[in-house]
């Protein structure tokens, strides 16, 4: 628009420069998203403190569980629970991401992004984004720790987990952002965090094989969707590893559904389909207009 | 096309860089918005023109910042209408918010950004053209001397750069209106004079329209014409000088030589002429101009001359018949609170 200047009334004016067009759209995105991996690259002890507790899970856990379940065929429970911990630090940080939102909000920028001439969508898809790419990160960063706990590391493998937390990612960034879209203050967030966050980790096989549970706590885990993101985590890393079949018996991998074992495939799109749906509504909680 | 609150012809305030004026910049007819019982803004009509510096002077909840959140499609109106840049807020926001600046009672930086990337963010979502980014925000910082730190953490700047990096943010998509909503509140006089320079700099520079709202008598005196707004209504709209000479005449208060003969040279002469203790007062139309004519007339050696006008403060008073002192408003504590907690 350079008709500024053009004393033209209302109607005269082009109607169509009203609607953003798809590549203003992903210039705002990119820019919401740019800006997450700025503040996160700015808080670097953030990127510590994402680190503490999944360590936590791995080594204190890991080798608690290790002498309690002990060793099959070379295998043990902290090469079990690494892919759940990996798990567990891409979740923590895509929430913590999103929760920026209350934050925003507190500091006034929220305000700054809901008063500029862009759609939703597009801050929604960008903070996701961003979010996602974070927690991705994070989660990845976790892959260092692999030789340590002996779990052999592929060109192969690192693409597939990178795919999955990508995945998850989403899903669990989109699934804050419309969490914080509706929470005003700091600290109704972190309770909510705290009702949701845990359980849905300890409900996920991210610590424990969600086979032979009793009915009631697989129903519980078979409708958390965290549960179809951590098995296809899971059965990457194991897949590149050297398993006899007493090890593959002893943890078992695989999420049974009414009698069926899904395939990957399918996790996956259950993930994918709740990422969407999260994002759905996410993008109609953000920002209600007065 | 001016409209005015009480169907008053307007004066002939100047507008300085007024483009003409063949365009209201902002014009709002019965705009209205009730919040369930409360009808915060009720029945408002009024015409900005193009580079017109226009302020809104009212007290806390007088309906100030419901006026410009309805002008700025932040809130709809409930009946009435408006145009910003020839545009109607209700049909087309979008095409509004794209010409218009905002800048806020609250602070709305991002902290943990420099200011350059805080522009930056602005300038994408506000479709300011990709090689045009970095000139403009060069120039912004530069309009509000900022740009030694442009590449600073806007936690490390004061409030009252913050704030001035903030109006330097609303100007950089060149908006046609700029909306000050209560900008300087919780500055100190020295910063909110420093940010007043910008802004009229801005509106010399750029022939932006300003619009403003304000609770500082001071404040409002920098703007080209005046409206007053008390409980949802304007009970007077003109500059500030109309609105002052509608108030009531000029005293000039004189000590003399001999204040017994002169008083009653000035009272023989015609003039409304009372003893003070320090010598006399005289109510004139206008003082500056009567002062000559005073002098002549006292017949014996003036001493001392005083001119007082009328202040926004008497034309507050007169209109609304209180006065518009800060009122414990929360506005204020809330802000106050804002800035301690982003000291942490």
């Amino acid at each position: 628009m350079t008709t500024i200047t053009d004393p033209a009334p209302a109607p005269a004016r082009d109607r169509a420069a009203d609607d953003t067009s798809l590549a203003e759209e992903v210039r705002t995105a990119g820019m919401v998203w740019k800006r997450e991996l700025i503040r996160f690259a700015r808080t670097r002890i953030r990127i510590l403190t994402g680190l503490t507790q999944p360590l936590l899970f791995l080594f204190v856990l890991g080798y608690g569980m290790a002498s309690l379940v002990g060793t099959t065929a070379g295998f043990d429970f902290k090469k079990f629970v690494f892919p759940g911990v990996v798990a567990m630090s891409v979740v923590s940080t895509a929430i913590f991401s999103a929760m920026s939102i209350v934050w925003d909000r507190e500091f006034g920028f929220l305000r700054e992004m809901l008063v500029a001439p862009v759609s939703r969508t597009a801050l929604v898809l960008g903070k996701t984004a961003g979010g996602a790419t974070v927690a991705t990160a994070q989660g990845t960063i976790m892959l260092v720790l692999a030789p340590l706990i002996g779990v052999h590391l592929t060109g192969l493998l690192v693409l597939e987990v990178v795919g999955a937390e990508l995945l998850m990612a989403i899903a669990l960034t989109a699934f804050g952002v419309f969490i914080a879209s509706r929470i005003a203050r700091m600290e109704s967030f972190q309770v909510v965090m705290q009702l949701v966050l845990l359980p849905m980790l300890m409900l996920s096989g991210a610590m424990f094989p969600l086979s032979g549970l009793p009915h009631w706590l697989a129903a519980i885990t078979r409708i958390n969707p965290l549960t179809y993101a951590v098995d296809p985590l899971r059965q990457a890393v194991f897949a590149a590893q050297q398993m006899p079949l007493a090890a593959r018996e002893r943890f078992p991998v695989g999420v049974e559904l009414f009698g069926h074992t899904l395939p990957v495939g399918l996790e996956l799109g259950i993930v994918a389909a709740f990422a969407v749906v999260f994002l759905t509504i996410a993008v109609r909680a953000f920002g209600k207009p007065e | 096309m001016q409209l005015d609150s009480d169907g008053r012809t307007p004066s002939g305030a100047s507008a300085p860089g007024a483009a003409g004026g063949t365009e209201a910049a902002v014009e709002a007819r019965e705009l209205t918005k009730r919040y369930g019982e409360l009808e915060a803004v009720s029945h408002v009509s009024f015409s900005v023109r193009t580079g017109e510096v226009f302020g809104f002077l009212g007290p806390n909840g007088a309906g100030k910042t419901t006026t410009i959140k309805m002008l700025c499609t932040l809130a709809r109106p409930t009946s009435g209408e408006a145009t910003v840049a020839g545009l109607d807020v209700a049909s087309r926001p979008k095409a509004v918010r794209r010409r218009i600046g905002l800048v806020f009672q609250e602070q709305t930086l991002d902290q943990q950004l420099t200011a350059e990337e805080n522009l930056r963010f602005h300038a994408v979502l506000y479709r300011v053209p990709r090689e045009q980014v970095a000139s403009r925000i060069r120039r912004a910082l530069d309009l509000v001397d900022l740009a030694e730190r442009g590449r600073d953490l806007v936690s490390t700047f004061s409030g009252g750069m913050a704030r001035r990096l903030e109006i330097a943010r609303a100007l950089l998509h060149t908006p046609e209106v700029l909306f000050l909503d209560e900008a300087t509140l919780g500055l100190d006089p020295q910063t909110r004079a420093l940010v007043w320079k910008d802004v009229l700099r801005l509106r010399d520079e750029e022939g932006v329209t300003v619009f403003l709202t304000t609770h500082y008598m001071d404040e409002a005196e920098y703007a080209d014409r005046i409206a007053i707004i008390d409980h949802g209504r304007i009970v007077a709209l003109d500059t500030s000088d109309n609105l002052k000479a509608a108030v009531g005449a000029d005293t000039v208060a004189l000590g003399t030589a001999d204040d017994e003969v002169a008083l009653a040279a000035l009272q023989a002469a015609g003039f409304a002429a009372k003893p003070t203790a320090e010598g006399m007062i005289v109510l004139v139309e206008d003082g500056e101009s009567a002062v000559a004519s005073l002098i002549a007339a006292a017949t014996v050696p003036v001493r001392h001359v005083r001119v007082h006008r009328p202040t926004l403060d008497d034309v507050f008073l007169h209109f609304t018949g209180r006065e518009i002192r800060d009122e414990p408003g929360e506005a204020r504590s809330g802000m106050q609170l804002a800035w301690t907690a982003r000291r942490r």
